[in-house]
C-alpha cells in the first residue's frame, strides 16, 4: 500500500494504476517473506539438522555388529545406569524444592525478592566447570566441609554424592522458571475458594494448585531431565574419572574419543541424542498445553 | 525451606569460590593469569562469545519473526527443531559437529581441501556455540513479538513507510530489550560452555583453548598450572561477568514486562 502514497500525483491515479501498484507491492511482499523463510530454514538446516544427520550416518556406518557389541560392554551399561540414577535423583529434588521456591517467589512479598530471583537464574549463566570447582572447594581436600564428612567416613568427592550435588545445582532453575509465571498468571482465587469451602492446605495444594500448574511443571521437569542427562563439565571435575565406577554416559564418550575408540563414542552419543529427542517431543507437548491453558 | 534450599545449593558454593579465589587478595588471579595460555584463553572465550551473541541475535530474531508472523507448512516442526539444543546434551552437539566436519568425513574433507579448518579450529568453536545458544534468543524474542500488535506496522505502511523503515522504526524499538536479553544470555552461556567445545576445539594452548576448558585442565590431577587456587581465580572472573550479565538481563526483561 505504501507505494500508492509515495507515487506522485496521487489523486489523479486511475483505478488501474492503483490495482497495478497494489499487485506489485503484494508481489514484493511475497518475495521478501520467501527470502526470510528460506534464510531461516537454511540457517536451522545447516546449524542444527546437518550435524544430527552427520552423527546418525556415522554411527550407523559402524554396522549392527559394532552397535550391539558396544551395548554389551560393561562400562557402557554401567555408564547408562549411572546417568539414569543421577537424572532420577536430580529430577525428584529439583521438582519438589522447585515447586516450593516457585510458590514463595510467585506469592510472597519480601525484601530482596529480585535478588533471590536472580540467584535462581544464576546456574544458567555459570560455567559447569566453575560449578565443579565449587564442589571441589567445598568438599575436596582442604574444603569447608571435608573434615565433617571425612570424620564420618562419608565419601563425597570422586563418588556419586558430589556428582548428584553438581547436577542438582545446574538443574535448579528449570522447574522454578516454568512454574512461577503460571502461578502468577493464575492468581489465588481458586485456592481461596477451596479454603473457604473448608479444604485443608494440603488438599488445596494437591487438588487445585498442582492440577493448575501441571503442564508448566512437566515442561520444567523435562528440561531438568535433559540437562541432567547431558551434564559433563561439572561431573567431569568431581567424578575423579574412575572408569566403570564414576563414569557417566557423557564421560564415557569423552574417554572413548581420548582413546581413539571413536565408534563406541559415536554410538553412545547417538543413543543420548535419541533419548533427548524423545524428551524434546515431551517438552514441546507440555509447552503447547501450558500455553493453551494460560492463554 | 525455600531459602535453605537456595542458600545451601547456590549461595554457599558461590561464597566458596570467592573466598578461595580472592581470599589472599589478587595474588591468585595474577598467578593464574601468568600460567601459560591463560590470558589467551580468556580472550578467545570472550571473542567467540561476542560473535555468537551478534550472529544469533540477528538470526534468532529472524527466526522468531518467521515463527510468529508467518504461516507455512512445517511451522510446528521448525519450532521443535529450534528447541533441539535445549534437549540434546552439549557434548553430543560437539560430537555431532565432529562427525559432520571432522577430517574423516566427506563434508569435513571437502572443507579441509579448500583450506577451511573447522574442527580443532576457532570456526568449530563458533559453530558449537551457535548451536547451543540459538534457542535462547528465539525464545526470548518470540513472546514479545506475540504481544506486538500488527496494526501498528500496518499503520506505518499505510502512511507510506517502506518495509525496512517499518521494521527499523516501528517493530525493532519494541523488540530491542528482548533481543538484547536473548543476546546477553547467549553471550553468558557461551562464556561458560564446556561440553560442546571440548571435543571440537582440540584445546591447543594459545590457539583453541577456551577458559572453561583451561579451568578443567588446571583441576586435572598432576596439572602444573597452580591447581584449584588458580582455577578459582579464573572462575571468579568468568563468574563475575556472568552474574553481571544475568542481572542486566533480569533488568531488561522486567523493564520490558512493566512497559507492556
Amino acid at each position: 500500500m505504501s507505494a500508492i502514497a509515495r507515487e506522485p500525483g496521487g489523486p489523479s491515479m486511475s483505478e488501474e494504476d492503483i490495482t497495478r501498484l497494489r499487485d506489485r507491492d503484494a508481489r514484493r511482499g511475497r518475495v521478501v517473506r520467501g527470502v526470510m523463510l528460506g534464510v531461516s530454514l537454511l540457517y536451522v538446516g545447516v546449524l542444527l539438522l546437518a550435524p544430527l544427520a552427520g552423527i546418525v550416518l556415522y554411527a550407523l556406518r559402524a554396522g549392527i555388529g559394532t552397535i550391539s557389541s558396544t551395548f554389551q560392554l560393561s562400562d557402557v551399561q554401567h555408564a547408562f545406569t549411572l546417568t539414569f540414577e543421577i537424572m532420577l535423583v536430580t529430577v525428584v529434588v529439583t521438582t519438589f524444592f522447585g515447586v516450593v521456591v516457585a510458590l514463595v517467589l510467585a506469592r510472597d512479598e519480601f525484601p530482596g525478592k529480585s535478588l533471590v530471583s536472580a540467584l535462581v537464574n544464576l546456574p544458567l549463566a555459570i560455567s559447569p566447570v566453575v560449578v565443579g570447582l565449587m564442589a571441589v572447594l567445598l568438599f575436596g581436600r582442604g574444603g569447608w566441609f571435608e573434615p565433617f564428612f571425612a570424620a564420618r567416613g562419608i565419601r563425597i568427592m570422586f563418588a556419586l554424592p558430589s556428582m548428584i550435588i553438581v547436577t542438582i545445582f545446574i538443574s535448579i532453575p528449570f522447574v522454578i522458571r516454568e512454574v512461577v509465571p503460571v502461578l502468577e498468571e493464575l492468581g489465588m482465587e481458586e485456592e481461596q475458594a477451596a479454603w473457604t469451602l473448608g479444604a485443608s492446605r494440603l488438599q488445596t495444594f494437591f487438588r487445585i494448585t498442582l492440577r493448575n500448574i501441571r503442564w508448566g511443571l512437566l515442561y520444567g521437569i523435562a528440561l531438568s531431565a535433559a540437562r541432567a542427562i547431558g551434564e559433563v563439565g561439572a561431573v567431569l571435575i568431581v567424578s575423579g574419572l574412575l572408569q566403570g565406577q564414576t563414569e557417566t554416559a557423557t564421560l564415557y564418550i569423552l574417554r572413548a574419543f581420548d582413546q581413539y575408540q571413536d565408534q563406541q563414542g559415536y554410538i553412545v552419543a547417538l543413543t543420548l541424542a535419541a533419548f533427548s529427542i524423545v524428551l524434546l517431543i515431551g517438552i514441546e507437548t507440555f509447552k503447547r498445553r501450558r500455553t493453551s491453558r494460560t492463554a | 525451606m525455600a531459602f535453605l534450599y537456595l542458600g545451601l545449593f547456590i549461595v554457599l558454593p558461590v561464597a566458596a569460590i570467592l573466598q578461595r579465589g580472592f581470599g589472599d587478595g589478587l595474588g591468585n588471579l595474577r598467578a593464574a593469569l601468568d600460567t601459560f595460555g591463560a590470558v589467551n584463553a580468556l580472550k578467545l572465550t570472550i571473542t567467540m562469545a561476542a560473535i555468537t551473541a551478534v550472529v544469533n541475535g540477528i538470526f534468532g530474531t529472524l527466526l522468531a519473526y518467521v515463527l510468529v508472523r508467518m504461516r507455512f507448512p512445517g511451522r510446528d516442526l521448525l519450532s521443535t527443531v529450534v528447541d533441539l539444543p535445549f534437549a540434546v546434551p552439549t557434548l553430543v552437539a560437539g560430537v555431532m559437529l565432529v562427525a559432520l566436519y571432522g577430517p574423516n568425513s566427506a563434508v569435513g574433507g571437502w572443507f579441509e581441501g579448500h583450506g577451511i579448518h573447522i574442527i580443532f579450529a576457532p570456526l568449530g568453536i563458533l559453530l558449537a556455540l551457535l548451536f547451543v545458544t540459538l534457542p535462547l534468543v528465539v525464545r526470548s524474542v518470540m513472546p514479545v513479538l506475540l504481544e506486538l500488535d500488527p496494526a501498528e506496522e500496518e499503520a506505518a505502511r499505510v502512511l507510506g513507510a517502506g518495509r525496512w523503515i517499518t521494521f527499523w522504526r516501528v517493530m525493532f524499538p519494541a523488540l530491542r530489550p528482548a533481543v538484547a536479553a536473548g543476546a546477553l544470555l547467549a553471550f553468558a552461556r557461551s562464556l561458560g560452555e564446556f561440553g560442546a567445545i571440548v571435543v571440537v576445539a582440540g584445546n591447543i594452548a594459545n590457539k583453541t583453548l577456551t577458559a572453561p576448558v583451561f579451568i578443567s585442565q588446571l583441576l586435572q590431577p598432576g596439572s602444573t598450572g597452580g591447581g584449584p587456587d588458580a582455577a578459582a581465580a579464573v572462575s571468579a572472573v568468568l563468574f563475575g561477568l556472568a552474574f553481571v550479565l544475568v542481572l542486566i538481563t533480569e533488568r531488561l526483561v522486567s523493564h520490558a514486562a512493566r512497559r507492556s
